[in-house]
């Protein structure tokens, strides 16, 4: 036997370890023998819940998939079916629903966090981008996902949307056209959305593995922000964190589920029940609430905006300005670790910061509001200076504040912190 | 600090509504709230009153509005026994399918047969164009989702048909509109539907316009959600569940981290 082979209890998994180590592996990844953080507070349960979130989606969706027709004829009424006829299909198709939005909501909080304790600074850069290219992929299935049952925010949803890459230059046209495999969204748009719908998720699961590998190369960070310098400073994951982490699954799931039996379509927007129609606009065409704030940055630009400085002669317009703040909205994100010049990672030992990242929050939360209104009036005026203010907050503020913060002492470890301060978060 | 700004961006995001719907200029004026036996953890539809409520889309909804998710079959899920779907599926009829010899018509005309349990509620119009033709261009959408469809449900539904009045005046109405104010616009292509006594209930209510009005919203709630019933039997199941199993999980995570301290 292998000098390197581990040892356990029962025979037949000595003999499955010699020959391929995956328990051993297991143990490692997330394990007992896997080392993290003592002190980490309850913000740092929803990368698992995002994780727990991907697979019922997944496993929900091979269902609905076995029962859904992606064709524009029959789209519409075969949810219906699976939503009348088809063993607990309601159950599968409401679970789907409500799994996107919830999703979303543990994905933002783990955005969030990893923002607030500085989690994406080095060594960790590369665990932040997967990250951001994580919620990107996110986005795009989402989004063409939202297309398949065919109701009218469906359709116009992704007439718009599609429309949106019309504004690259020379070959936009052709990619739109290309995206819909036509001239207008119609069933070939249907087919390949769906096709893509599949495809996406198994992206995005492997981009998880990605995640988690570059998370146990340096393992995870943690409220003080500082590294783990020695014994004194972990824990094996299992069973101290898989026990909490269960608990946290234990609260999602009955804000999840509440959701799912008593509201399943608070998420939702009823024009999607009315079964696409190209002929009839909505009154108003609104994206699901994830994208709002994207969707108020994207209108946000003023008409005459580029004219007004006249340095430039116009060269994009309203609608192509608005594009590119939208994506770079998110681009953004993922060079956080070199716009955040300050050497100090968590928010608890930066006083201003602090306070900043609370405004950054709101200031979100006003876009999301914002990008459900129709750009008019002071919706529009305030959707502009929050959208001014997201770019402010990531491209000014950030690399100012790094440099002139006065940064409170850090404690000298990870027990330090946790045995001199009894008033530690969390736990 | 940052406690009091997590406070203000929930009051902000949570207050003007990230999530709540709003009444815009151009949707109708919001609908009252009324009480549904079907709301609520515990709510159920009342089988008398959807019955009652599908007596009055058969006699007066029915002459212009589809409801195309529904099968004669369904009936038997608000109450109506085999036999009475069977009847009721036997006053209509539906284009027959091809017999021995491939035939469908006879002299030019489509052979008819008996509709069964198993077709689908029958249409009142043949298609958009002939809908379209015989209402003065205006399309009467299909019920079958409505209340799924519409903000503010059965509680819309109840407001429209009891809304209608007379437009105030200065108030420009298009020709052969009425006016009605939770409608989006106020204006509206279908006539007042409903009065008074407008249908004779079997079972002996009182058919008021209020009465019947009700009885057909809660009917198309059912159309809209027929899992209503189930899903919140089993929802209540699965949440005292997860309530008593994630208590444990806590006893749990506490137990193994007392060990540390």
């Amino acid at each position: 036997m292998s000098e390197n082979t581990r040892k356990f209890k029962n025979p037949v998994i000595n003999w499955i370890e010699y020959r391929l180590p995956i328990f051993s592996f297991i143990d490692d990844s997330v394990g007992s023998n896997y080392p993290s953080p003592r002190n980490l507070n309850y913000w740092w349960n929803f990368g698992s819940l995002a994780g727990v979130t991907l697979v019922v989606m997944i496993a929900t969706g091979i269902f609905l998939a076995m029962n859904y027709t992606p064709h524009v004829d029959m789209a519409f009424d075969s949810v219906e079916r699976i939503m009348r006829d088809v063993n607990y299909g309601w159950l599968m198709r409401y679970v789907h629903m409500n799994g996107g939005t919830m999703f979303f909501i543990a994905v933002y909080i783990h955005i969030f966090r990893g923002m607030y304790y500085g989690s994406y600074k080095e060594p960790r850069e590369l665990l932040w981008i997967i990250g951001i290219v994580i919620f990107l992929a996110m986005m795009a299935t989402a989004f063409v996902g939202y297309v398949l049952p065919w109701g009218q925010m469906s359709f116009w949803g992704a007439t718009v949307i599609t429309n949106l890459f019309s504004v690259i230059p020379f070959f936009g046209d052709s990619i739109v056209q290309w995206l819909w495999g036509g001239f207008s969204v119609d069933n070939p748009t249907l087919n390949r959305f769906f096709s893509f719908h599949f495809l996406l998720p198994f992206v995005i699961f492997a981009l998880v593995f990605l995640h988690l590998w570059a998370l146990h190369e340096h393992k995870s960070n943690n409220p003080t922000g500082v590294e783990i310098k020695g014994d004194a400073d972990v824990i094996p994951f299992h069973p101290y964190y898989t026990a909490k982490d269960a608990f946290g699954l234990g609260v999602f799931l009955i804000f999840f589920l509440g959701f799912t039996f008593f509201a399943p379509n608070f998420f939702g927007e009823p024009e999607n029940y009315i079964r696409a129609n190209p002929l009839v606009t909505p009154a108003e065409i609104v994206p699901e609430w994830y994208f709002l704030p994207y969707y108020a940055i994207l209108r946000a630009v003023p008409d005459n905006f580029i004219d007004a400085w006249g340095i430039l002669p116009v060269i994009i317009t309203a609608k192509e300005a608005g594009v590119i703040l939208m994506f770079a909205s998110i681009i953004a994100l993922a060079f956080l670790p070199w716009l955040d010049s300050s050497k100090v990672r968590s928010a608890k030992y930066r006083p201003i910061y602090k306070q900043l990242f609370w405004v950054f929050v709101a200031d979100t939360f006003v876009l999301g509001y914002i990008g459900a209104h129709p750009a008019e009036g002071h919706f529009l005026l305030i959707g502009r200076i929050a959208t001014a203010y997201y770019f402010f907050h990531l491209l000014i503020l950030l690399p100012l504040l790094g440099r002139f913060e006065k940064t409170r002492p850090l404690p000298e470890s990870i027990s330090a912190s946790v045995t001199n301060a009894s008033s530690e978060e969390g736990q | 600090m940052g406690k009091i700004f997590i406070a203000a961006g929930l009051a902000l995001g949570l207050s003007f509504g990230v999530f709540a719907s709003d009444a815009s200029a151009s949707s109708g004026k919001a609908a009252p709230s009324q009480e549904w036996t079907f709301d609520g953890v515990f709510g159920n539809f009342d089988r008398a009153q959807l019955k009652r409520g599908y007596q009055v889309y058969q006699e007066v909804c029915a002459a212009c509005h589809s409801l195309s998710q529904i099968y004669y079959r369904n009936l038997s899920e608000i109450g109506f026994t085999e036999d009475e779907v069977k009847k009721i599926a036997a006053e209509f009829e539906v284009p027959r399918g091809p017999d021995d010899e491939g035939e469908t018509h006879e002299d030019g005309e489509q052979i008819m047969r008996a509709a069964k349990p198993f077709d689908k509620l029958v249409q009142p119009y043949a298609n958009e164009q002939a809908a379209r033709a015989a209402n003065n261009g205006a399309l009467p959408p299909d019920l079958s989702l409505v209340t799924k469809a519409r903000k503010g449900g059965a509680n819309y539904l109840h407001a429209l048909l009891t809304g209608f009045a007379d437009a105030p005046e200065g108030f420009k109405m298009q020709d052969g509109m009425s006016y009605n104010v939770y409608f989006p616009g106020a204006q509206i292509a279908m006539a007042p539907p409903i009065d008074d006594d407008a249908v004779e209930y079997a079972d002996g209510t009182k058919a008021s316009k209020d009465q019947i009005s009700r009885d057909v919203a809660a009917f198309l709630t059912w159309t809209a959600e027929p899992e209503l019933e189930d899903r919140k039997r089993i929802g209540i199941k699965v949440l005292i569940f997860l309530i008593i199993f994630t208590a444990m999980l806590y006893a749990v995570k506490r137990r193994v981290w007392a060990k540390l301290h």
